[in-house]
């Protein structure tokens, strides 16, 4: 059992930062609970590695403290955390044997002989590699490579956490499949915490219960994949969640409806009051699959026209101009779509107002 | 590797084939060919087989210059090869300090051989020198002209100094060549730095240390200038190595049999080991991905 | 992070390697009287004078010239005879090609001194001796073959694809490999210039051997110190000296290139 929390962490590569834009990690106050998958989702730069490394304790936080069961480990060496990470590269000794590779960190750890050979079977066993383990490491496969970072990790039985640093990356796409599921079996079967960093969001998606959104330095967002889809805190959420992303538009507040282009649309109950009282530039955003369209006009929807219509299989990607905006609508494959004019509905329980990117609550 | 099949490719190759058989294979052909024959004057040759052959061979000189030579390779390797490793670890792996270190490494192999040589002796004499003078200050005698084993100390010191810097760079071009994963993952692991260096950069630098290996070892094994205009292969012949008797024999004779059958010899005993390292060369490229 | 015994070891090193040349400096800057009077760690009176003989005497500086000249003769021949030949090492195989290979690298093992005698007839019969073409030619034994097993490691660096989309292009051989693969090894040709200068300029057994007075290198040269009245040691040392600069003038250039083509492995 084994509860990581940040504490006001925050961290700088330089050595005297000063203005905020010198941190690659803003501070940062986080639970990660026990047994739990996530994903650190966010695009290359965003801090996600930084605050693995932390976790791990490869880096030393420049402030805030790093607490691993109501212990502070700030100060301790990765060796003394019991935490586990998969890199990007796959990472194994050449010299040793996969039964080496794998007693490794037990080695290290003065572990006695007849347990360190229990362990690695098992690993081994789980993993599927029992029939390699007298083989050279360095003669193996990228995935099989990865497996065995992976194995090292789960070796350690005292192991409060296994991180992951896009470990996929290298892998033969129809090897990440399976190379992931084995994740989850994993996963399911210790209940081990996982933190998986990635900027793939269908990866973050499928593998994590709970994903942690980050944008330069931030961490924006953390909710269950629904919850990222359903209701982004963040302008940048909604935009990086979904494919297409959220459409969002300026708009002004004029009473209980938003203007966007001239055209009032109506909001939820108090959305207007709030937005007009948080101020600052405000966004009007809502996910293609929450726009319809219809063909005939109807009480509170909006003239577009229809600019292009992609069929993507199961459903269509229609592109509209709501004066000089464009929208993305998804709408199904049997649907019809209109020639040239359409009319969008806005249902006012997904129509989200956001003040300076925040969302207006 | 798939390479394409183009035996046209042979057009490409041509010019070099050409001018290395210019200076390759002629040169080598008239060797072989003054090594069978006895010329004592011009028109004057005789067919002699492998006479010169047998002679050389049974040249107590060419025996002591040959065992001579092996030691010398051989104490090179043990003393350059961990040296060097030990100075590539020592070395920053970034900022200015970097550039610093790679330009004074990098002097000494751009100083012409017998310049080394002049350098040293300039640096051990011991009327100006000042290691001669240092040593023989603190009551030690030291006289490479006159006594073998200090002429011995100063040559091997010259060759440390000339070539460990060698060593050096193609080591830390192998340390450079680790990515940082690997660093980090034997931090998680546990690793001492004992375990990181003999089972991450140790593995990994096996295959620039192989061409150290052989690169010290051949030029080493040729090695004539530094020591000629050190101590012209004396006192005695206490620093004669194969090249300078190779020399020796070539210029103190009018007839070239001798001096042609020894030379075939040289090249044909440098050419086994050579061929030894280029087979366990490429056993170790094989051996990893690259 | 690093433990500071290495770094202070290091720079121990660094001293020591320096001091040897830095001895030869401090006799360059004193006369021969000077030298063999007092025993001095740095020159009390430093004094130009071995430099400015030099300088002025054509006989002395004659041999920088000769020895620029034929290294850099070498490293054009070596550059462009090498080039196509790591070409075709790099894309194709052929009748031969690894046996070629090797014995290419055999020659880089070759003792020069096994050279000398053959060398000396063969340029006799070409009336090459006392040339500057004549060392120019000796040194691509060693250098030809290193150039093309350094080019040859760059050359596979880079994508065939990148061929195989010129040659649909239309481009023919000798325009594509002139105009854009060239230029995609560059800092693979700067690499391997600055070991053939290397190699041709330290090499000076074949180099004496193969000239008298016309094309005399450097090394020849510095024998002229032995005057009547023994050793000018001051003279030699200023010598031995200059013979430096070229070499650190080079590796200042090649420095950021260094690293790269120390990163193939390959020297």
């Amino acid at each position: 059992m084994a509860l990581i929390q940040l504490k006001g962490v925050a961290h700088a590569y330089m050595a005297k930062p000063g203005a905020p834009e010198d941190y690659a990690l803003k501070r940062l106050d986080m639970v990660w609970q026990d047994g739990r998958a996530y994903a650190l989702l966010g695009p290359s730069g965003c801090g996600k590695t930084t605050t693995l490394n932390i976790i791990s304790g490869l880096i030393r936080p420049s402030e805030g403290r790093v607490l691993i069961d109501d212990r502070d480990v700030t100060a301790l060496a990765p060796r003394d955390r019991n935490i586990a990470q998969v890199f990007q590269v796959p990472v194994i000794y050449d010299t040793m044997t996969v039964f080496d590779n794998l007693a490794f960190p037990l080695r290290n750890r003065n572990v006695d002989r007849k347990e360190i050979r229990i362990r690695v079977h098992e690993v081994a066993e789980l993993l599927e590699m029992t029939a390699d383990l007298k083989r050279r490491a360095s003669g193996l496969t990228a995935d099989a490579k990865q497996k065995i970072s992976l194995g090292r990790g789960l070796v350690r039985k005292d192991v409060a956490a296994i991180l992951f640093d896009e470990p996929l990356t290298v892998i033969d796409p129809h090897l990440k499949w399976l190379l992931r599921r084995k994740l989850k079996q994993i996963h399911e079967q210790f209940r081990t915490t996982l933190i998986y960093v990635t900027h793939d969001q269908n990866e973050a998606l499928t593998f994590a219960e709970q994903v942690v959104i980050m944008n330069e330095g931030e961490v924006l967002q953390t909710g269950s994949p629904q919850e990222l889809f359903e209701n982004p805190k963040h302008t940048f959420v909604g935009y990086f969640i979904g494919s297409p992303g959220m459409n969002l538009i300026p708009c002004q507040i004029n009473g209980d409806a938003a203007i966007v282009e001239g055209a009032p649309i109506a909001l939820g109950e108090g959305v207007a009051e709030r937005g007009r009282a948080a101020g600052g530039e405000l966004v009007l955003g809502i996910r293609p699959e929450f726009l319809r369209l219809r063909p005939t006009a109807e009480q509170g929807n909006v003239p577009v026209s229809v600019r292009l219509a992609e069929n993507l299989g199961n459903f269509k990607i229609v592109t509209v101009s709501l004066g000089r905006l464009a929208l993305k609508v998804k709408v199904p494959e049997d649907q019809e779509v209109p020639g040239e004019w359409a009319y969008l509905n806005f249902p006012p329980e997904w129509t989200k107002v956001y003040a300076d990117g925040r969302l207006v609550e | 590797m798939n390479k394409w099949q183009d035996n046209r490719a042979w057009f490409l190759v041509m010019p070099v084939f050409l001018i290395v058989a210019f200076s390759a294979i002629i040169p080598l052909m008239m060797v072989v060919d003054a090594s069978v024959h006895d010329i004592s004057g011009p028109g004057n040759r005789v067919f002699v087989g492998a006479e010169w052959f047998k002679e050389v061979l049974g040249d107590r000189r060419l025996h002591d210059a040959l065992r001579r030579q092996l030691t010398f390779s051989g104490l090179v390797l043990l003393i350059e090869i961990p040296l060097g490793v030990a100075i590539a670890l020592a070395m920053p792996r970034r900022g200015w300090g970097v550039s610093v270190t790679l330009l004074v490494l990098a002097l000494p192999l751009l100083i012409p051989w017998n310049v080394i040589g002049t350098i040293w002796n300039l640096f051990t004499r011991p009327d100006i020198g000042l290691l001669g003078v240092l040593l023989n200050g603190l009551g030690i005698q030291f006289d490479p002209t006159a006594a073998p084993l200090d002429a011995w100390i100063t040559v091997m010191l010259m060759d440390v100094w000339h070539w460990t810097p060698l060593v050096a760079l193609l080591a830390y071009a192998g340390l450079r060549a680790i990515p940082d994963a690997y660093y980090l993952a034997a931090r998680i692991d546990g690793a001492s730095a004992w375990a990181v260096f003999r089972y991450i950069q140790l593995p990994k630098m096996r295959g620039v240390l192989m061409i150290a290996v052989l690169l010290r070892f051949m030029d080493s094994f040729v090695i004539y200038a530094e020591p000629f205009v050190l101590t012209g292969g004396g006192p005695g012949d206490s620093t004669t190595f194969l090249s300078t008797y190779l020399v020796k024999l070539a210029g103190g004779q009018s007839d070239l049999g001798p001096a042609a059958a020894l030379a075939l010899i040289y090249f044909l005993i440098a050419l086994a080991v050579c061929f030894a390292f280029y087979r366990a060369l490429q056993n170790v490229g094989s051996g990893d991905q690259r | 992070m690093r433990p500071r015994k290495g770094t202070i070891g290091l720079i121990l090193y660094l001293l020591l390697l320096l001091l040897p040349i830095y001895w030869m400096f401090n006799m360059s800057l004193r006369t021969n009287a000077d030298i063999l009077n007092e025993f001095a760690l740095y020159p009390a009176d430093p004094t130009f004078a071995n430099y400015i003989k030099i300088f002025t005497d054509p006989a002395w500086y004659s041999g920088y010239i000769n020895s620029i000249t034929y290294v850099a003769m070498n490293v054009l021949i070596s550059l462009s005879v090498a080039l196509p030949a790591a070409y075709a090492f790099s894309r194709y195989r052929f009748l031969g090609d690894k046996h070629m290979f090797f014995w290419l690298l055999t020659n880089r093992m070759a003792p020069p001194a096994v050279f000398l005698l053959p060398f000396l007839q063969l340029y006799s019969t070409f009336g090459l001796i006392d040339t500057h073409i004549a060392v120019a030619l000796a040194h691509t034994l060693f250098n030809v073959p290193l150039a093309v097993w350094i080019l040859e490691g760059f050359m596979s660096g880079v994508p065939r694809e990148i061929d195989e989309t010129a040659y649909l292009d239309g481009y023919g051989f000798p325009r594509f490999f002139l105009t854009i693969f060239l230029p995609l090894i560059r800092s693979g040709i700067g690499v391997t210039a600055f070991f053939c200068f290397m190699f041709s300029w330290v090499e000076l057994l074949l180099a004496r051997t193969l000239t008298d007075t016309v094309a005399n290198p450097i090394a020849a040269t510095m024998t002229r110190a032995v005057g009547a009245t023994g050793l000018d040691w001051g003279l030699l040392a200023a010598a031995g000296m200059l013979t430096i600069v070229p070499g650190a003038l080079v590796i200042w250039f090649v420095r950021n290139y260094m690293a790269k083509g120390l990163a193939l492995g390959r020297v």
